[in-house]
Parts: structure tokens; C-alpha cells; sequence
């Protein structure tokens, strides 16, 4: 047990590390676009003291608007305290999933930037679904959802296909294809079977109630069943790539492309099938996104679940627990950063900054142990992507 | 002639080209079909020539719109059989190529704008407007590209140069402070980019992604903290006006387009130039390109390899950061949140479309720029192709060009690997 | 010039490279620095070249202490280097790959070949190459190259040239060449610090023998000296440079390969119209210089090449066409040219680099899940029988040396029912010890009357385990001839003259 605990610390040090020193930077860059805090520039003390509350209002507010608010719990009862954990966990749902199109590319050594488009293909094919058929519920969930990972995951099997034929950087690929994938959503919203009767801005109508999440704590919440959706997801990730044939073969050529080829695995196949499936996960994100939380397609649906995906996949080490535990941070961060953001002047876009902060520097583990003077700070073997040649 | 017929005995590149014609070919009897035989009637198309004061040679050019889509795709199917048969016969055919190309263009045109009229000079000089930034960014990805360092962090730089030029320009109320801090804001990414690549060999495509986040944010975040409450001082800056160089400025179509435009623009062409020169006939250039192929030869006789690409890579950041001017200063002066607009990337994409070649960058940044700008005059003189369509082609055109459909795309050898004595991994 | 090493130590963690090391080389003298794989040879000549640091020791030349710290260091000093890896930029012209640290430039910062090309030809003359300064350097054959690096050092007035293990890419023919060049630079005052562990050249050229030993100098030695005192000097106790092979007992033929022509992506022809035959029981080994197709020729026994026209029969079932998987499991055993790059994942354990082809099978998993219980009993087993040394079987591969990991990949190969072996340099880089071990394995598969097809540059490995011997020039097998063959006529063979 002792030595788990050991290990479980030694893992956290460095993330923990990370995530300190982000929050400070990002503390200096609010204080000091502060205009309050920047006129007391003359005088030293109360500059301080000015920048500091600056700092810990904004960051009470983040805590407050993503794990439980006093004054929710005071109003409405304890348990309503707790709305804006629901709220996280409803923001992580999706990029749990995104994450995980991330993550499990990475084991496969491939740089998966399309989860964005991926998302969009998802969302579209969930929401057509969902607003065109009547059915009975469980099954029209189920037919939303399958709708939603069959089209993206055709979306992302190009970029495989691509990649295994004609050896096209999937980098570049799936960078262009989000680009494409947003004006293609742009473009469907306008025609007539997406765009929702009497309205001219791009909004699809809503999904019928047969084809929704139910939700998982009463009318009060929002959270939904997409939360349960997203973790058997990073299970059923987990098992593949650590019990399963076709997961040690992802591995395989994760790890050694050429060997894995030697030893008669099909690299192409590897490639296809790994972002067929990452499209798969991320098209799915966005059918629980609509059919969970938004219940219209609208041009925006995707936000910027796909691409705050490669932080989660990042920080949480493209490992799928990692992933869930990166995920529900940074829905923290998301949701907190809206609360932050209409209760101080803070700006919720600090957010990002934290976020690239603590991937920055957890990429960078030599950094930080010079800057804490951490002999042996332990790292597990740096992710990498593969040159253009690679 | 038996070369021509079986295709066996080309090599892989020219059976590729080939195919590539056929392809254009047959796009082109497609356009003369549907086109050059479609039911326009009577319609004519208008194409406009003068833009301002230059010299007039001639002022538009009007076709019946039925014949101007026959014509030009005639011409582009014979320029298509001899770009073929040049490829048959091994030589170059890169000419034979832009032909089929233009006049499919301008087949197209024909049909589209038919009844219409088509500001012709102003759409190439639009086209060179939006292909300012992309060309900026090409040259900074190819400047830390071609000694080794991958460069994802193009938008980063070229938002963080928007941003700091934008705002310096309004708090001092002088264009050319804007211009001397953009650079500098650009090579403050570089920084970034090459001691976190070079010093902690942090891998480079991940980290350049990571920079473009914390550019993302960084600039949001102040946008809406300070640009907007104190938008007279912060985020109302002077911008540059047109310059037109004497003589040249006023030939016909050239000088509106090349020679009547902002000091960004003319120091585009100078950085475009110094750096194609230098890339092939300095010891500068051919230090980068050693390092960037086989760091360990470079290493051998002497050259400091890390220290060369730091070098580079910050050098990199000037030039983009400067191309970020052009978003604020180089337009209308204020900045917006997130206003390249993935411009970083398209640049990217221009990179390696023109196969990590200056010209080969700047031509591909034009054609994306030309793509971009005619998908908007289309949609100004209604034209029923939706917008997003024509907004898709340049992201399409780089998935193809990275196919090898159009050629073998090759980047520099040692792109994107760290190097350290005794082992790279 | 002389140059003067003086306990010179390098450690790397807890290895010692290279310990207090003593050597000196005099004023147009030729010093052969003798040592198996892995012995310190290089890393020593890293030191001297300035791309490696020591941790103690010092360098003189003429007597003068100089400090190494960078390679300019050393050029600067007047020492000269031939990599063993080529240091040259393929797609590079000859000229800028000689002018490349040294530039001349205009006023303008524009580059100045002029006086270099000059100097070049000129430099090539009186040693009588015939170089053309524009060629890429990738389109020039190896034994080009390797002028190009000798020139390039000379270019600079390297008055003490290293070459390290010179002869690796050449055949006998180019050998000889370059030792004749070695002598030329030696009279013209040149000295000369010559790495190998080749016996034979070492004898023909060196003045002195400097023989290392797991990082020490243990000795040195007179060219006079036997081969066999050499080599026992160089691996420490008397060796056999000839493993024991019994009389085969040949059947029938197994491997049948008919009119194959492989082909890169751009269409040229790698290996032109090759057919031949291997039986049962017995060892045919392909010879020749590297990068004459035979890289290709073995991928291709198990379809990693893509474009192949021609026939691949193993008893009579076809092979081309098959997935590489498909192949192995027709009954072929592959050891690839680079262990570290094809034959295993190195951050993957001992125990799953085992199961890498087989993972799909029982008791590894039931073709869906994995059952790791069973994947690492199997390993104990294998780990035994091939005497593969780690601390557990969960060890990631990386930590192995080279002839471990070179035992897993044969224990992972032959574990499969094999009806043929392919070893494709089998023992390259490995350390007497090793390669012995392997050299035995090969020759236990033969005697179980499996047929083995060999790939290897060396020489000696060749006539020490065929039975028959192909000799492969520009893609073709020029002959195939018996194991009695000379090494002249096989010398004349790889370098292409056929009669």
C-alpha cells in the first residue's frame, strides 16, 4: 500500500508542479491588466494588497462557478450547492470523449488534431437523427448515438485512409479537415432539412425528447447520462489497448512502426482502424453533446471541445484514466471561467492560458525540476508526435 | 510516342503528373459542355480592368458568356494535351500547366458572372492582400522548418504580432512603433518555441500547438479585459495608406496590383527575396539546410547545430510577427479577438504545398489567397456556388497536395528531430 | 604531426567506455586501433574529434596539451576524421558538401566556390579520383563517398586523419584501393590512427597494433603477429575463428525464388531477374557489398517490399502477393538487418517483444483479449532457452545489450514452425561471445534439416556457415558457387568481374 501511495505521488508531483505554476503566471497576467491594480502602482502596499485580492476573487469565482457555490447552497438547499460540479461534469462529458479520440491516437503514434471535425460529424449526424424520426426513446438514443459514431467515424477513417495509401501527414490532414468540417456545418445549417422552421440564424431544430439523455439528478441539474457514456468509453479504451490483440497491435505501432510491420502487423491497418475508432469516440462527444446538454445544432456546437482535447489528452498523458481526470480539470476550468468571468472583470479566456500553462511545462519535466530543484522528479517516457516524414 | 501511350514505363512522379492532366482535362470538356454549350442565351460577361489612376490600356472586356466558356476551355484542354506530352517527353511542364489552369479559371468565370461584371484587376489585387499574411507565415515556417524545427506555432506568432502592433500603434498613436514591436512579438513565441524544442527537446508539433493556446488565450483574455472597456486607447491605432511607386505604380493591371501598396506589403517582397537568395547562395543558407537535412554532418565540420536553429527559429519569429502587423496596422488599425483566423495554418499548408521552397510557398500562398478572394467576389455579385464551398478549396487543395497527388512532398530530413551529440531520438 | 593521448576515461551511467587510455600515434605513422563491437574504439575517437567529452585525460599534439571541446577544436588542430557513417549531405552537391564549415564568401555574403572547386580538383588529381563537384552526393556509389569524406579532411590539412572502421561498406576490391591511398598519405606525412576489427587489414597497413579491450588498451601488437594471437588478444581468450560445421545432409528444395525483380517507389529496378534455389539442410548465404539489393532481396522473402514482379515459392505455395503476416506463418523465421529498428519495440518488454507476431494466437490471447499470465510464462521459458540475460522479463527491450536482444528476436522467430530461415546480418555489431552464439543457433537450424538463407557483408562470416554462396553485384547474382571457393575469386565476384 505504502508503495502504491509512493508511485501515486511520484505520478502527481510533476502535474501538481505544473499546475501551481500555471496558476501563478496566469495570477501575474490578471493582476496586472488590471486597471484597479495598475493605478496603485505608486504605492507598493496597497499594489499588493490590491493585486493579491485581484487574484483571489478571480480564483474564489473559478472554484465557486465549477465545484460548489455557498451562496446556491444557502438559497436553495445544500445539495443545490453543488450545481456547478453538475455543470462541470456536464462541460467534461464531451471532453472526456475528445480527449479520448486524442489519447488513444497518440498510443497508436499518430497526432489526431481532427476531433474537432470529428465532433461536427457527430453532432450533425446525432441532431438529423434526433429532430427527423419519431421512435421509441431508448431505442432512438441509441440510433442518435450510433448515427453520430458511424459518420464521424467515416470522417476520421479518411484521414487513416489517406495517411495508409498515400503516407499524407495526418497533422496537416486532420487540421484541414476541421476547417472543412466547419464550413460543412456552416453550409447544412442553410439548407432547408437542418434549418429550423421560421428562423433565419443557423439553428437546426431541436431533437425530439424520445432521442435525449435522461437526466441523473432531477429537473434541477443538468447533468445527464452522456457522463456515464464518456466513462464506459475510457474503459472500454482502456481494455482495448491494454487487454485486448488488437490494442497491443495499436501499441505496436505506436511504439515501432517498422518492427510491428517485420513482426507482420499491418501498419495501414493499425492506421485506418485507429482513427476510424478516434473519429468514433469524438463523433460520439458530439452526439452526447447535442442529444445530452444542447438539443439543437447550431454552428458553434462544437466550441472548442476538439481542440482543448489535445490538452486533456496532454496533461492527462494520452493515458484513458488520465484523460477523464485531465477532462473533468478543465471542465472545471471551463465552467468556473464563466462564473469568474460575469462575477469579476476577469475574462473566462484566462482560462486557456492556465491550460497551455500546465501542459507547457508538464511537457517540459526537466524545467520544472530545475525551477523546484527536484533531483528525482518522475516522468513517464515523453509523448511525441512523428516529424512531417515520419 | 509508344511512352506516351503506355503509361508503364513512366516513372512514379510522371505517371502522377499525368494523371493529374487528365484529371484537368477532363474537368476542362466538363466545363465546355455544361458551359461552353449551356443555356446562357444571350448573356455577356464583363471584365474590368482599371482600378484607380494607373495607366489604361484597356478598361473592360466584354464576351458573350456562352463563347468566353467555350473558348477558354478549348484552350484549356489543348494546354492540358501539352502539358502531357511534355510530361511524355520528360521535360518541363510547368507552363503548359499554369495555362490549363488560368483558363479553366477564366471558363469558369465566364459562366458564372454571365450578365455580370468582374473587377478583374481588383480581384487579383484582392487576392494578394489576403495572401500577405499566408506569405509572411510561409517564410517563418520555412526559415525554422528548413533548419530542423517544425513550426506549428505560425497563427501564435502571427496573433501575438497582430495583437502587440495593434495595440502599441494606439497607445503611441504611430504606425511605425506598431511595426517595430510586431516583429518582436513574434520572435517572443519564437523564444518560447525554441528553448522549450531546443534546451528541454519538448516534441515540436505538440509544443507548437501549445504555444498557439497560450497565444489564443493570452490575446483574448486582454481583448476583452482591456481592448474593449478602453477601446480609444487601447485598440484604436493609425493604420498604414497605400504608397505607389513612381512609374511602375501606374502600368496597367501590374501597378495597381503589385506597386500601389502598403510598406508591409513592399517589405514582403523584400524579405521573399532576401530570403530565397540567401536560403541557396549564403553560407547562412547553406548551413541551414545542412542542419536541417543531416545535423550530424553539420555537427562534424563545426557548425553548432542548436545554436543555428535557435537562431532561426527566432529569426522565424520576426518575420511572421511582422505579418501579424498586416492584420492591424497593415488594415484598418484595431484588432479583433482571434483575427488570423487560422491564417497560421493555411500558411502551414502553403509551406508545404510549395514543398518547403520559397517560391514554391509564395505561389501556393497566392493560389490560397486567389481562392479565398474569389469565393468572396462570387458571393458579392450572386453567384449561387455557396460560399463554403469555395471557402473549403484551399484546406482541400493542401489534403491533395499532401497526398502526393500533385508530387512527391518531401520535407527537409531532419524536420522536427531534436539533436543531441551521441543519439537523437 | 603526433598525437598523444593520456588517460583518457568516459563513463556513460554506470558503463565504463573507455578506461585511462593510452595511445600515441607518431608523425607519418599508421596506428591500427584493434577491438571487437562495443569495445570503445569509437567512443575514444569521439573524444579526439571533440564530439564527445572526457571525464579525465588529456590530448597533445606535438607534445602540446590542446583542449577538444568541439569538432572545430579538433579540425582546427589539424585532426581529420572519416566517419564510420558517412558525414556527408545526400542531397548536397560534392562541393558544398567539402566547402560546408569552411565557406568562402563575396563581400556581399554570397558563396565563393571558386577557389575550393580549385583546390578540390586539384587534391583529387594527385591522388588520382575522378570526382565531378556537382554531382549530388546521393547518387554517387558508397566507395565515392568515402573519397569525398578522405578529401574533405585532406581539404583542411588534416595532418592526423582517423578513419573509423574504413572498410565496412567496400568490397575487397575498393579495400585494397583505399589501403594503397592510406600508404600515399602516410609517405606525404600524414598519420594515420586506423579503427577496425578486421584482422587481415590491420596486418597489411598498420606500423603499430593498439589493441581495446572493454574500454582498456590490453595490449599492443606487431603486424607480424598471427590472426589467431590478434584475435585472442582482441576478445581476451583463445577464440575459433572457424565454428564447428558437420557434413550436411542435404534434402529437397524449400525455397524456390524465380526471375524477381524489386523495384523502389519511383520504378527503378533494385534486384534484377534473381532466381535460385534453397534445399533443405543447408545454408546458402547471399554475399556482397551492402547496397547491392540484398536488403531488399530478404525483405522481400517476406513481402515488406511493395513492388515485386517474379515468384517466391516455399514448398511449392507461393509467396508473393501473401501479407507479411501470412508469410511468417507459411514457416519463415526473419532476423532483420537492424535489431534496433525492425526486430524489436524497445519500450516494449522482453516479454511482449516475444509475442509480437504470434500475440493472436493461443495461449497468448483467445483472438480478442489478451492473457498476460500465459505471455509471461511463455517468456521464462524462451528466456532460458535462448539464455536471454535480464534482470526480469518485464524489462523494457531497451535495456538489453545488443546480443540479448539479438537472442530475443531469434527466440521469438524460431519459435513458429520454420520451414526457412532468413538471417539478414545477423551478427552485426555483436561481440565475439554473441556472435558465436548465433553462428551456432544458425547451424543447429540447418542440421534440423531447416533451410536457411543467410544475408552478409562479411567475408568471413560467409565462408565460416554456407554451404553455397551467391554473390549479389547491382542487384543481380553474378554466380553461385561452392563453399570451397577462394576469397580472391570471391573478392573479384562482389566487386562485379565475373570469369
Amino acid at each position: 500500500m505504502k508503495k502504491f501511495v509512493d508511485r501515486a505521488l511520484g505520478t502527481a508531483l510533476l502535474p501538481a508542479l505544473s499546475f501551481v505554476m500555471a496558476f501563478v503566471i496566469s495570477g501575474f497576467v490578471i493582476a496586472f491588466s488590471d486597471s484597479k491594480v495598475l493605478k496603485l502602482a505608486g504605492s507598493p502596499g496597497k499594489f499588493i494588497t490590491t493585486a493579491l485580492s485581484t487574484v483571489g476573487n478571480a480564483y474564489l469565482a473559478l472554484f465557486q462557478g465549477s465545484v460548489y457555490d455557498p451562496n446556491l447552497a444557502h438559497s436553495h438547499g445544500f445539495l443545490r450547492g453543488f450545481y456547478p460540479l453538475s455543470e462541470t461534469i456536464v462541460t467534461a462529458t464531451p471532453l472526456i470523449l475528445t480527449g479520448l479520440a486524442v489519447a488513444l491516437a497518440f498510443q497508436s503514434g499518430l497526432f489526431n488534431i481532427g476531433a474537432q471535425g470529428q465532433f461536427i460529424f457527430g453532432a450533425i449526424a446525432a441532431s438529423y437523427v434526433g429532430f427527423h424520426f419519431a421512435l421509441t426513446p431508448v431505442l432512438h438514443v441509441m440510433l442518435a448515438l450510433l448515427a453520430g459514431v458511424l459518420s464521424a467515424a467515416l470522417w476520421g477513417g479518411i484521414v487513416g485512409v489517406l495517411k495508409a495509401r498515400t503516407g499524407a501527414h495526418e497533422v496537416i490532414v486532420t487540421i484541414m479537415m476541421n476547417y472543412i468540417a466547419g464550413f460543412f456545418i456552416l453550409w447544412i445549417l442553410k439548407t432547408t432539412t437542418f434549418l429550423r422552421h421560421g428562423r433565419l440564424d443557423p439553428i437546426a431544430p431541436d431533437v425530439n425528447p424520445s432521442s435525449q439523455l435522461p437526466h441523473l439528478a432531477g429537473a434541477n441539474f443538468r447533468l445527464h447520462a452522456g457522463i456515464l457514456v464518456a466513462l464506459a468509453a475510457a474503459y472500454f479504451v482502456w481494455w482495448l489497448l491494454n487487454r485486448t490483440t488488437i490494442g497491443f497491435r495499436f501499441r505496436a505501432v505506436g511504439a515501432n512502426a517498422a518492427a510491428a510491420k517485420t513482426a507482420g502487423i499491418s501498419v495501414g491497418y493499425v492506421t485506418i482502424a485507429t482513427m476510424a475508432l478516434c473519429g468514433a469516440l469524438a463523433g460520439l462527444g458530439g452526439a452526447v453533446h447535442v442529444l445530452g446538454s444542447e438539443y439543437a445544432l447550431t454552428a458553434d456546437i462544437a466550441g472548442s471541445f476538439g481542440f482543448d482535447a489535445i490538452t486533456v489528452a496532454l496533461l492527462g498523458r494520452a493515458k484513458p484514466l488520465g484523460t477523464v481526470f485531465a477532462a473533468l480539470l478543465f471542465g472545471a476550468l471551463r465552467t468556473g471561467g464563466r462564473t469568474m468571468q460575469s462575477n469579476t472583470t476577469t475574462p473566462l479566456d484566462i482560462v486557456l492560458v492556465i491550460q497551455a500553462l500546465i501542459v507547457l511545462f508538464i511537457a517540459a519535466p526537466t524545467l520544472v525540476r530545475f525551477i523546484f530543484r527536484i533531483k528525482n522528479l518522475k516522468t513517464q517516457e515523453a509523448l511525441a508526435s512523428k516529424g512531417w516524414n515520419g | 510516342m509508344k511512352n506516351f501511350i503506355a503509361m508503364k514505363s513512366f516513372t512514379a512522379t510522371q505517371r502522377r503528373q499525368t494523371w493529374l492532366h487528365i484529371v484537368l482535362f477532363v474537368i476542362a470538356l466538363f466545363e465546355l459542355k455544361a458551359f461552353g454549350f449551356g443555356n446562357l442565351a444571350n448573356a455577356k460577361t464583363t471584365f474590368g480592368f482599371t482600378l484607380a489612376k494607373e495607366w489604361v490600356l484597356i478598361h473592360t472586356w466584354i464576351i458573350g458568356s456562352s463563347t468566353g466558356s467555350y473558348l477558354f476551355s478549348i484552350i484549356a484542354l489543348i494546354a492540358a494535351v501539352a502539358a502531357i506530352a511534355l510530361i511524355a517527353l520528360k521535360k518541363r511542364a510547368g507552363f503548359a500547366t499554369a495555362i490549363t489552369g488560368v483558363a479553366l479559371m477564366m471558363g469558369f468565370l465566364c459562366w458564372a458572372a454571365a450578365g455580370k461584371f468582374i473587377p478583374l484587376t481588383g480581384m487579383l489585387q484582392g487576392s494578394l492582400l489576403l495572401a500577405v499574411p499566408l506569405v509572411f507565415g510561409s517564410m517563418s515556417g520555412l526559415l525554422s522548418e528548413r533548419s530542423g524545427v517544425i513550426n506549428i506555432a505560425i497563427e501564435g506568432q502571427l496573433l501575438a504580432g497582430a495583437f502587440a502592433s495593434g495595440v502599441v500603434a494606439s497607445l503611441t498613436h504611430k504606425s511605425a512603433l506598431g511595426l517595430l514591436v510586431a516583429p518582436l512579438a513574434g520572435a517572443l513565441i519564437s523564444l518560447l518555441l525554441a528553448t522549450f524544442a531546443i534546451k528541454f527537446s519538448v516534441d515540436q508539433v505538440i509544443l507548437g500547438f501549445v504555444l498557439n493556446v497560450l497565444v489564443i488565450g493570452l490575446t483574448d483574455f486582454l481583448y476583452k479585459k482591456l481592448l474593449i472597456p478602453y477601446q480609444a486607447t487601447w485598440n484604436s491605432g493609425p493604420s498604414f495608406s497605400r504608397i505607389e511607386i513612381p512609374l511602375i505604380g501606374k502600368l496597367p493591371i501590374i501597378g495597381p496590383i503589385f506597386f500601389n501598396q502598403t510598406l508591409i506589403v513592399y517589405l514582403m517582397y523584400l524579405i521573399v527575396g532576401v530570403i530565397t537568395f540567401s536560403l541557396f547562395k549564403t553560407k547562412w543558407g547553406l548551413r541551414t539546410r545542412a542542419v536541417g537535412e543531416h545535423p550530424t554532418a553539420a555537427d562534424s565540420v563545426g557548425i553548432d547545430v542548436n545554436k543555428l536553429r535557435f537562431r532561426n527559429v527566432l529569426i522565424a519569429g520576426l518575420v511572421s510577427g511582422l505579418g501579424g502587423a498586416y492584420f492591424t496596422i497593415g488594415s484598418t488599425g484595431s484588432f479583433s479577438k482571434e483575427m488570423t483566423s487560422g491564417a497560421g495554418f493555411i500558411a502551414l499548408a502553403a509551406l508545404i504545398f510549395g514543398k518547403w521552397t520559397p517560391m514554391g510557398a509564395v505561389s501556393a500562398a497566392l493560389l490560397f489567397g486567389f481562392a479565398d478572394n474569389l469565393q468572396g467576389t462570387l458571393s458579392i455579385i450572386g453567384v449561387s456556388i455557396p460560399s463554403e464551398f469555395m471557402l473549403m478549396v484551399p484546406y482541400v487543395a493542401t489534403i491533395i497536395a499532401v497526398s502526393g497527388l500533385v508530387g512527391r512532398v518531401r520535407a527537409p530530413k531532419a524536420d522536427g528531430i531534436h539533436y543531441s551529440r551521441g543519439g537523437s531520438h | 604531426m603526433s598525437l598523444e593521448l593520456k588517460g583518457i576515461t568516459k563513463s556513460f551511467g554506470s558503463l565504463l567506455a573507455n578506461d585511462s587510455i593510452d595511445l600515441s600515434v607518431g608523425d607519418g605513422e599508421i596506428l591500427a586501433i584493434l577491438g571487437e563491437n562495443g569495445a570503445g574504439k569509437s567512443t575514444l575517437m569521439n573524444i579526439v574529434y571533440g564530439l564527445l567529452q572526457p571525464d579525465a585525460g588529456e590530448i597533445r599534439v606535438n607534445g602540446e596539451l590542446v583542449t577538444i571541446n568541439e569538432p572545430s577544436d579538433a579540425l582546427a588542430a589539424g585532426i581529420g576524421m572519416v566517419h564510420q557513417h558517412f558525414m556527408l549531405i545526400p542531397v548536397f552537391t560534392v562541393l558544398e558538401n567539402i566547402i560546408l564549415g569552411h565557406e568562402a564568401t563575396s563581400k556581399l555574403g554570397k558563396l565563393d566556390l571558386t577557389s575550393a572547386r580549385e583546390k578540390l580538383l586539384s587534391l583529387a588529381k594527385d591522388f588520382g579520383f575522378v570526382i565531378d563537384p556537382d554531382a549530388l552526393v546521393e547518387t554517387l556509389p558508397v566507395g565515392v563517398q568515402q573519397r569525398v569524406e578522405i578529401l574533405k579532411a585532406l581539404m583542411y590539412d588534416a595532418k592526423v586523419l582517423i578513419l573509423d572502421e574504413p572498410t565496412a561498406v567496400l568490397t575487397p576490391q575498393e579495400t585494397d584501393e583505399l589501403l594503397e591511398v592510406i600508404k600515399r598519405l602516410r609517405t606525404q606525412g600524414t598519420s594515420i590512427i586506423f579503427i577496425s576489427h578486421k584482422l587481415r587489414e590491420v596486418k597489411a597497413i598498420a606500423n603499430r597494433i593498439s589493441v581495446i579491450r572493454r574500454g582498456k588498451v590490453v595490449g599492443s601488437a606487431e603486424p607480424s603477429a598471427s590472426q589467431e594471437e590478434l584475435a585472442s588478444l582482441m576478445v581476451g581468450r583463445p577464440v575459433n575463428l572457424a565454428p564447428d560445421k558437420s557434413p550436411n545432409k542435404v534434402s529437397e528444395v524449400i525455397l524456390h525464388v524465380a526471375d524477381l525483380t524489386i523495384s523502389d517507389a519511383t520504378g527503378r529496378a533494385l534486384v534484377k531477374d534473381v532466381s535460385f534455389d534453397v534445399r533443405g539442410g543447408e545454408v546458402l548465404a547471399i554475399a556482397g557489398v551492402q547496397g547491392n539489393g540484398q536488403s531488399e532481396l530478404a525483405q522481400a522473402m517476406i513481402n515488406l517490399e511493395p513492388h515485386v514482379t517474379g515468384s517466391i515459392t516455399l514448398e511449392g505455395r507461393e509467396l508473393v502477393g501473401m501479407s507479411v503476416h501470412q508469410s511468417l506463418h507459411e514457416g519463415i523465421a526473419f532476423i532483420p538487418e537492424s535489431r534496433e529498428l525492425d526486430g524489436l519495440i524497445s519500450s516494449f518488454s522482453i516479454a511482449d517483444n516475444l509475442i509480437l507476431d504470434t500475440h493472436r494466437e493461443k495461449p497468448y490471447s483467445n483472438g480478442v483479449s489478451l492473457s498476460p499470465r500465459a505471455v509471461l510464462a511463455e517468456a521464462e521459458l524462451k528466456a532460458k532457452e535462448f539464455d536471454i540475460r535480464a534482470q526480469s522479463i518485464k524489462d523494457p527491450a531497451s535495456s538489453l545489450s545488443g546480443g540479448n536482444k539479438q537472442k530475443v528476436v531469434l527466440a521469438r522467430e524460431l519459435s513458429r514452425p520454420v520451414k526457412l530461415l532468413v538471417a539478414s546480418q545477423p551478427t552485426r555489431g555483436l561481440d565475439v561471445g554473441s556472435i558465436e552464439f548465433v553462428h551456432e543457433r544458425i547451424l543447429a537450424e540447418r542440421d534440423a534439416g531447416r533451410a536457411v538463407l543467410l544475408f552478409s557483408t562479411e567475408l568471413d562470416e560467409v565462408l565460416a556457415l554456407a554451404d553455397r554462396i551467391a554473390v549479389m553485384y547491382a542487384g543481380k547474382i553474378l554466380a553461385i558457387v561452392d563453399s570451397g571457393v577462394t576469397r580472391e575469386k570471391l573478392g573479384l565476384l562482389m566487386a562485379g568481374v565475373v570469369g
